[in-house]
């Protein structure tokens, strides 16, 4: 095990440093008084002030949480669904079809499944906004919804699930009260997967959006295409602050019910 | 009924929404270009009944994809594309390797730890990764300034808005979806495998040729096809971190769709873009199944 550590150390410690780097230098100038982003100025936090104050970032970003939480809501729900149907349902006619549309667009590059999501939109003549971001956004999420639930699913012990029809629960019984709890992790693994790609997707939502519905990632699209500024700077500090907050949680919440779970099984052995 | 409500509820949403778009754009490239706007000729007249449909199809043309092969900008754009994702794709692939291999060789208790470092930038925007290196690689950027206060260069050097520049941002942003198949495969990798061909002869480094490389192939293969196939449609980082002579075909498309407002001609993009793709992801898919079977 301790062969070549000196590489991997230097590998390891190269390897992150490439990826935190870049953010960790963001996160620093975005506290840079100075406009210009060479010239270091002394500590400031006027950028956070002026973000707070830019109502254009603001409605931008209500927006793209609104959409992101009834897609990822929607998404969840049909993913989920899908997931089911993938593993439980067995044959039905069409069955190759529904499979390949759930993989397909994981690997559709975003230009096409925007351009044609618009050009389904124009064609049935709904005007673009919200509804058609949330539409775009479910679609492509609900995919990625049901590989994490799937993967879930099929490790799972059907026993269960039919000792609960032999007890006399009907089959929606047996999925809320059974199949659901224990698959919980994964659905809400997938729904904060699909919040996350929402939040975070330029490309179709540009293609598919319309006047009054511009999200956050358009709109810092549109900012930092004419080059680098603080505000931006202060509004990327803001969304990784939160996403590292966020991550570290979940994983010491995941963490601590591990430990429980297994401490709950050793009393239960101890006991039985 | 249950089962069939459960069934059709997914099923007729990614029809209607994935499936008939597809088919849209499929039959607008195939529309004529003299009027860029809706409708496009021809339309299907079902009233007319056989005939509507024998006549729509006969009225279907190829002049958007003659137009695509006939002008360079197109086909140059493809290779170049090609060119980017299979350069990026190399050079990610030599920056995961290490990591992956010093990851699996950590001590246990480690190993959540750097599996969490790796996973965290892919739940950061992506958008903001490809935005942190314009501050970097600018000619007032950190780097430069970096590389002239160690006196390694006299004049600033031109990144951001080159190739260079793309091949950066595709290797930062794309990293977590190589490591983690290639670590995926070398944590199972059995310990003992190594000390016998040690103890065999092998020296360290050719151990590590001929016995852990082929035994990460599923990962390197993984790991190379989860990079290559979104970057060959990539827009954001050409658009953000290329120069103007960067060309990839989804900022074409983009451009094509925004700008130029050709309807026809970006649906003709999309489609070859798409034949193009269908190539790697069959690959992909016949290495996982393949994987699968290996597993069993």
């Amino acid at each position: 095990m301790r062969r070549f550590s000196w590489f991997n150390t230097t590998s390891l410690t190269l390897g992150f440093a490439f990826l935190y780097l870049p953010m960790v230098l963001l996160v620093v100038y975005s506290f840079n008084a100075s406009r210009l982003v060479t010239v270091w100025a002394g500590f400031s936090t006027k950028w956070y002030g002026e973000l707070l104050r830019n109502e254009e970032f603001l409605d931008a970003a209500w927006v793209t949480l609104r959409v992101a939480f009834f897609s990822s809501t929607l998404a969840t729900v049909l993913g989920t669904m899908a997931a089911y149907v993938l593993i439980r349902a067995g044959r039905f006619p069409g069955r190759t079809l529904f499979s390949g549309m759930i993989y397909a667009p994981l690997v559709m590059p975003e230009v096409i499944t925007g351009l044609s999501l618009l050009l389904l939109f124009i064609g049935i003549g709904l005007d673009r906004g919200v509804l058609t971001v949330v539409l775009a956004h479910t679609t492509f999420a609900m995919c990625y919804v049901s590989v994490v639930v799937s993967s879930r699913l099929a490790s799972f012990d059907m026993s269960l699930e039919e000792a609960a029809l032999d007890l006399g629960a009907t089959p929606f019984d047996s999925f809320r009260l059974v199949t659901l709890p224990i698959i919980a992790p994964a659905v809400i693994s997938g729904w904060l997967l699909a919040f996350t790609l929402s939040l975070d997707d330029l490309v179709i939502a540009s293609f598919t959006t319309g006047p009054g519905a511009t999200t956050l990632p358009i709109k810092i699209f549109s900012a930092v295409r004419l080059g680098v500024s603080p505000e931006i700077n202060a509004l990327s500090t803001i969304m990784i602050g939160i996403v590292t907050v966020g991550v570290i949680t979940a994983s010491l919440i995941s963490k601590r019910t591990a430990v429980q779970r297994a401490r709950e099984e050793q009393a239960a052995v101890r006991a039985g | 009924m249950r089962r069939l409500t459960l069934i059709a509820l997914p099923y007729l949403w990614l029809l209607a929404l994935f499936l008939v778009p597809f088919l849209i754009v499929l039959k607008i490239s195939l529309s004529d270009v003299a009027l860029a706007r809706p409708p496009y000729m021809p339309q299907l007249d079902l009233a007319a009944g056989w005939e509507g449909i024998t006549s729509f199809f006969a009225e279907l043309d190829f002049e958007n994809f003659t137009f695509l092969a006939t002008d360079d900008l197109y086909w140059k754009a493809y290779l170049s594309s090609l060119k980017i994702a299979l350069i990026s794709t190399l050079l990610t692939l030599m920056v995961g390797y290490p990591m992956a291999y010093g990851m699996a060789r950590a001590a246990p208790e480690w190993r959540p730890t750097l599996l969490m470092l790796v996973i965290l930038p892919f739940w950061t925007s992506f958008l903001i990764r490809v935005y942190s290196w314009m501050g970097i690689l600018s000619t007032d950027g950190a780097l430069n300034q970096l590389l002239l206060g160690l006196g390694l260069i006299d004049a600033p050097l031109t990144i951001l808005n080159t190739n260079t520049a793309v091949y950066i941002g595709i290797v930062y942003t794309y990293l977590p979806f190589m490591i983690l198949p290639i670590y995926a495969a070398l944590e199972k990798l059995d310990a003992s495998l190594l000390e016998a061909a040690e103890d065999l002869g092998c020296s360290r480094l050719a151990a590590f040729w001929l016995v852990t490389v082929p035994l990460s192939r599923n990962g390197i293969v993984a790991g190379c096809f989860l990079v290559f196939i979104p970057a060959l449609g990539e827009f954001v980082i050409p658009s953000l971190l290329g120069g103007s002579d960067t060309l990839m075909i989804g900022k074409v498309l983009w451009e094509e769709f925004f700008s130029n407002r050709d309807w026809p001609v970006a649906s003709a993009v999309a489609v070859i873009l798409l034949l193009i793709l269908i190539v790697p992801i069959i690959l992909f898919q016949r290495s996982e199944e393949k994987a699968r079977e290996a597993e069993q």
